[in-house]
């Protein structure tokens, strides 16, 4: 690093310790977010960030927790830099860990340029309208919930629900029509245990996947600080692949909760008045400096696309972390536990699920001209027969007329037919419209009301 | 000069600031980064910075600039995109390239260009504050008004003619103080409300071409509405209809701590789209703020005050302005995240207890006003306020002090949301205050009680939830076939006039005319349904009836197409009923099963 000798400092007045948080006194001209070594006294070196910078004090969060840190001995270097991470396209097909060292074997990749960390913000007047169709073989995603590059779209899940099936499967099918373009995969893990890790490592290993994949790991025995870094850095990698080399990134975060906990820590650990659920106030303006890093930049070639997956708390889609993420994010695939026991996979259920940016992503000339009424019209039915179920659990099978009979098959033939594929099945885009109107034809068609008369004409009354 | 003494994100504490004012704008550090003053004790300040503060240091320098934080109003503000703090986006991007930096500065309004100004006063004239001393046709659609500044009174001594730059003196005024050159530029404090002579009860509607909007909760220009709704209800896409297709004259759209997307959506497709009423191109009106989630979290809460002060500079003009801010809730996340850094007492959630009177204070610059200058102006400032409540729960405290402030109400729904009924307005929980103001506008303009159809089409639904909870208990069998027939009717009326598709190249805009058309029909058929089913007429048969495909389609008929069909669609439905009544004589028990 250029110019850390002029600028760096070292210290021995490690005042308090508390938590991730280590407060140095009788500093003088410590930056505020300047990156800090810390030296033990065993000689473990650790690394951290000032928070706040007062005069002659600074309280630094220590990414690796503060065990080992004591206020006689330690050594506090502040080296005058904020947070950098060194991009280049070496780091392609490697493992690192949560702190960007890498931990797969193999040499420190050789880097093209240093990046600060929190990157900075795309202008809104440079960002390029995201409009190109991902095809990730997915009938209830691409038909109902189509998934665009550039966009943020995280998945919504519970303990034990299979997101992270889903994620791989999306990670190896997803593909823009007609066309073969630079493709690179960017998997960032928050706390993950190490089976899910594996999990995903195998996967992209047997699909080949790996050698266009740069992998982030902070495992859940890993420092929790440390996951405040990890997503910051694999973004910075991403934006790098995007922007600067013209790849098409998709951005596997996962699993968000576990990062918002980490903040969590740090904000009680600075006694900062708590917001809802104990999550600092600024939650939304922290996720957002994340999720807002997905899009596509005018005359540049490459996107980034992100898929934060999330498992929400006692599936609470209220809690803070769903809700303030639903808010920054262009959607949300909501994943259901009661399809996931009728078996159905993947288990997402459409109604309480979005894609923003679908509306431009699909239509004549980028899926087919009848997409958006064939998916309104699924949406409906499958509301209006998922209403009809709770009514028949009141009042029984009887007193249905044989409208509500025809809505009621069409609710589960939707969930069986439709929803439900292989965790290997890879169904184009008319494939899935076409399994649509399938469905659609067992409805009477008067009440097809969403539906433009002349697609009726042409993909409803034939056969 | 100040000096820096601690950083904590967005707050900086500087000593040695005596003399500086509360409000003042501020440059901090060596990079010169803009910041405003938020507390004073003493000599020592407490600063709330624009721009991201990593790497600034104690010790740095912190410079007064002596005036608060301000925009820059003149010819250049339609069709610009700008940041929380007036720079303007598309020029900083040529600037600095696709990410924005910090410390990057540029003026808000073009200073080289050219603009043909037209003088309306001859020299020698007489003039107050207020008065049009000129006119710049701005684009298209906007004829931009150069006025006397709010504070000068006196003669004209001096008035240019032809092309301008906005710095340029276009008059000079002998006032009281000895004389003054007005260039075309207003520099004015963004948290100071614009002065006018009178405000007025709000009595027009503002018209949206939505239907739930104009013909269920109409709001006026010059007033005030709060839409709350959770996530994926569909707040973004029904505020930017409203920005696309209300017949306001100005739009100004503060995009505040929202999507990035979201703005480049409004700045691809804006321009594509067409005034319904002039033809030209919507961007034409409309100015945008835009600060993003990701963007510092202080110029989010400026954001708010310059789209507002903005949008009074064009009221001052005589325009009806629309200004609608999305989210509202983010705005006050910025007051509560830097209130939270300045450790002050929070109150409800951890927000600031001003909030309340902060939220009031912005809803209370809108209005109906007549304005400043000696010829009779009118002109109107109407906001509306996103808000996002965590969790679609409408308990929270920004949603709580918006709801008493604003007087109209529409809540998003997220059950209509995910049964996509758009716009998912709740026609039972929504309200609004302006019914009687604008029922005599109706009545002069359509020579229609408007009233009376609208509040019979409410009653309808109100009765339709009443039903639906027997249904849920019994089943819908176990209703009477009147009773059948209002529920029939109530779909009809949710889904053939209410819902509405924003994309539809047709239905995304509704005129007043067709909207009153619409519900004539759909009120007809109710009428007579019920009538026919009392009559002893099956609802299954009145269902079959082909008029209600007929009403079905009529939202993807053009308006001039409705227009002249409607009184034919009329004739139909009252034919196709009289030829089912004397299908039967009598009343017959049929179609109903044992349940």
């Amino acid at each position: 690093m250029k110019g850390e000798a002029v600028k760096s400092r070292e210290y021995l007045t490690v005042a308090e310790v508390s938590g991730p948080l280590m407060i140095v006194e009788g500093v003088s001209g410590v930056a505020y977010g300047e990156v800090v070594e810390v030296i033990t006294p065993d000689g473990e070196v650790k690394h951290g960030q000032v928070l706040d910078a007062y005069e002659d004090r600074a309280v630094v969060q220590v990414y690796e927790g503060t065990r080992g840190i004591d206020t006689f001995k330690t050594r506090v270097r502040f080296t005058g830099e904020t947070i950098k991470f060194g991009v280049g396209l070496e780091l392609l097909g490697r493992i690192f860990s949560g702190r960007g060292a890498p931990i797969d074997g193999g040499p420190k990749p050789i880097f093209e340029d240093e990046w600060d960390v929190h990157g900075a913000p795309i202008n809104p007047a440079a960002r390029e309208y995201p409009s190109e169709f991902i095809q990730t073989g997915i009938s209830v995603i691409d038909g109902m919930n189509t998934l665009v590059r550039g966009q943020k779209l995280p998945i919504f899940s519970g303990a034990g629900l299979p997101h992270n099936e889903l994620a791989a499967q999306i990670a190896r099918q997803a593909k823009v029509l007609g066309e073969e373009e630079k493709f690179a995969v960017v998997f960032c893990g928050m706390g993950i245990t190490h089976e899910e890790a594996a999990f995903f490592i195998k996967d992209f290993e047997q699909t080949g996947a790996l050698e266009r994949a740069a992998v982030f790991l902070n495992l859940a025995n890993d420092p929790a600080i440390e996951r405040i870094l990890t997503p910051r850095l694999a973004l910075t990698a991403a934006e790098y692949f995007a922007f600067t080399q013209g790849m098409h990134v998709l951005v596997i975060l996962t699993d968000l909760t576990n990062y918002c906990e980490a903040l969590r820590e740090i904000s009680a650990a600075r006694s900062e008045v708590p917001g809802r659920r104990g999550y600092p106030g600024y939650l939304y303006t922290d996720l957002a400096t994340m999720y807002e890093r997905a899009g596509r930049i005018k005359g540049k070639k490459g996107s980034v696309t992100q898929m934060p997956i999330l498992t929400m708390p006692g599936d609470d889609i209220t809690h803070p972390i769903p809700d303030l993420t639903g808010y920054i994010t262009e959607g949300q695939l909501c994943m259901d536990r009661e399809l996931h026991r009728k078996g159905v996979y993947p288990p997402i259920n459409p109604l309480p699920s979005l894609s923003r940016l679908m509306k431009d992503g699909i239509g004549p000339g980028r899926t087919r001209e009848d997409h958006m009424d064939n998916s309104n019209q699924l949406y409906a039915a499958y509301a209006e027969g998922k209403d009809l179920r709770a009514l028949v659990a009141v009042v029984g099978g009887e007193a249905l007329t044989e409208r509500d009979r025809r809505y009621l098959d069409f609710a589960d033939r939707f969930e069986q037919e439709f929803i439900n594929q292989g965790r290997d099945e890879d169904r184009s885009i008319e494939t899935t419209l076409d399994l649509g109107w399938e469905l659609l034809r067992t409805l009477p068609e008067a009440e097809l009301k969403r539906i433009d008369p002349k697609f009726i004409e042409k993909y409803l009354r034939p056969k | 000069m100040g000096k820096i003494v601690r950083i904590t994100g967005p707050v900086v504490i500087a000593d040695k600031m005596k003399g500086s004012e509360m409000y003042e704008l501020v440059r901090v550090g060596e990079e010169g980064l803009m910041g405003e003053i938020i507390g004073l004790t003493e000599d020592r300040a407490t600063i709330q910075v624009y721009e991201e503060t990593s790497g600034v240091k104690p010790g740095e320098k912190v410079e007064g600039t002596g005036k608060p934080l301000s925009v820059e109003l003149g010819p250049g503000l339609i069709g610009a995109i700008y940041d929380g703090t007036q720079r303007p986006l598309t020029v900083i991007r040529a600037k600095i390239g696709d990410m924005i930096k910090r410390g990057v500065s540029a003026h808000a309004l073009p200073r080289d260009k050219k603009w043909e100004f037209v003088p309306k006063v001859k020299k020698g004239a007489d003039v107050v504050e207020g008065d049009i001393l000129g006119t710049v046709k701005e684009s298209k659609l906007v004829e931009h008004r150069i006025l006397v500044p709010p504070g000068i009174n006196g003669k004209v001594l001096e008035v240019a003619d032809g092309a301008h730059k906005v710095e340029d003196a276009i008059a000079t005024i002998e006032t009281a103080d000895g004389k003054r050159d007005i260039p075309m530029m207003q520099i004015w404090p963004v948290r100071r409300a614009r002065p006018f002579k009178e405000k007025f009860d709000p009595n027009e509607p503002l018209l949206t071409g939505q239907r739930v909007a104009d013909t269920f909760f109409p709001i006026a220009k010059g007033g005030t509405v709060a839409i709350p709704g959770g996530f994926g209800s569909g707040k973004t896409v029904f505020l930017q209809q409203v920005a696309k297709w209300a017949d306001a004259d100005i739009v100004t759209y503060v995009g505040a701590g929202e999507r990035g997307n979201e703005m480049c959506d409004v700045l691809v497709h804006f321009p594509q789209l067409k005034d319904p009423r002039t033809g030209e191109s919507l961007m034409e009106r409309t100015t945008l703020i835009a600060n993003t989630s990701n963007m510092p979290v202080a110029a989010r809460e400026a954001g708010v005050y310059t789209g507002i002060t903005i949008a009074e500079y064009f009221r001052d003009m005589g325009y009806d302005v629309a200004l609608m801010a999305d989210s509202t809730s983010r705005w006050a996340e910025a007051m509560r995240e830097i209130s939270g850094r300045l450790e002050e007492m929070p109150g409800e959630e951890g927000f600031p207890a001003y909030l309340a009177s902060r939220l009031a204070e912005f809803y209370e610059r809108a209005g109906r006003v007549r304005t400043l200058g000696s010829d009779e102006r009118f002109g109107s400032v109407t906001v509306l306020g996103a808000v996002s409540p965590p969790g679609g729960d409408l308990s929270e405290p920004v949603c709580q002090n918006t709801l008493r402030i604003v007087k109209v109400f529409w809540a998003l729904d997220t059950g209509l949301a995910d049964r996509r009924h758009f716009p998912a307005i709740h026609w039972l929980t929504s309200y609004s205050l302006y019914v009687d103001n604008v029922r005599e506008w109706w009545k002069q303009k359509l020579g229609e009680d408007w009233k009376s159809l609208r509040d019979e089409a409410i009653a309808m639904l109100q009765k339709e939830a009443e039903l639906e909870e027997i249904v849920k208990l019994v089943g819908p069998d176990a209703l009477p076939e009147p009773e059948r027939a209002v529920l029939e009717a109530a779909r009809m009326l949710r889904e053939d006039f209410l819902q509405q598709f924003a994309f539809h190249e047709v239905d995304t805009y509704c005129p007043v005319e067709k909207q009153l058309g619409m519900l004539r029909l759909v009120l007809d058929f109710y009428r007579n349904s019920v009538e026919a089913a009392k009559r002893g007429i099956p609802v299954a048969e009145i269902k079959k009836l082909p008029i209600k495909d007929t009403i079905a389609s009529m939202k993807r008929l053009p308006s001039e197409k409705f227009a002249k069909e409607q009184g034919k669609m009329e004739k139909q439905l009252m034919e196709q009923f009289e030829a089912l009544l004397k299908t039967r004589k009598a009343p017959v028990e049929e179609g109903k099963r044992e349940g």
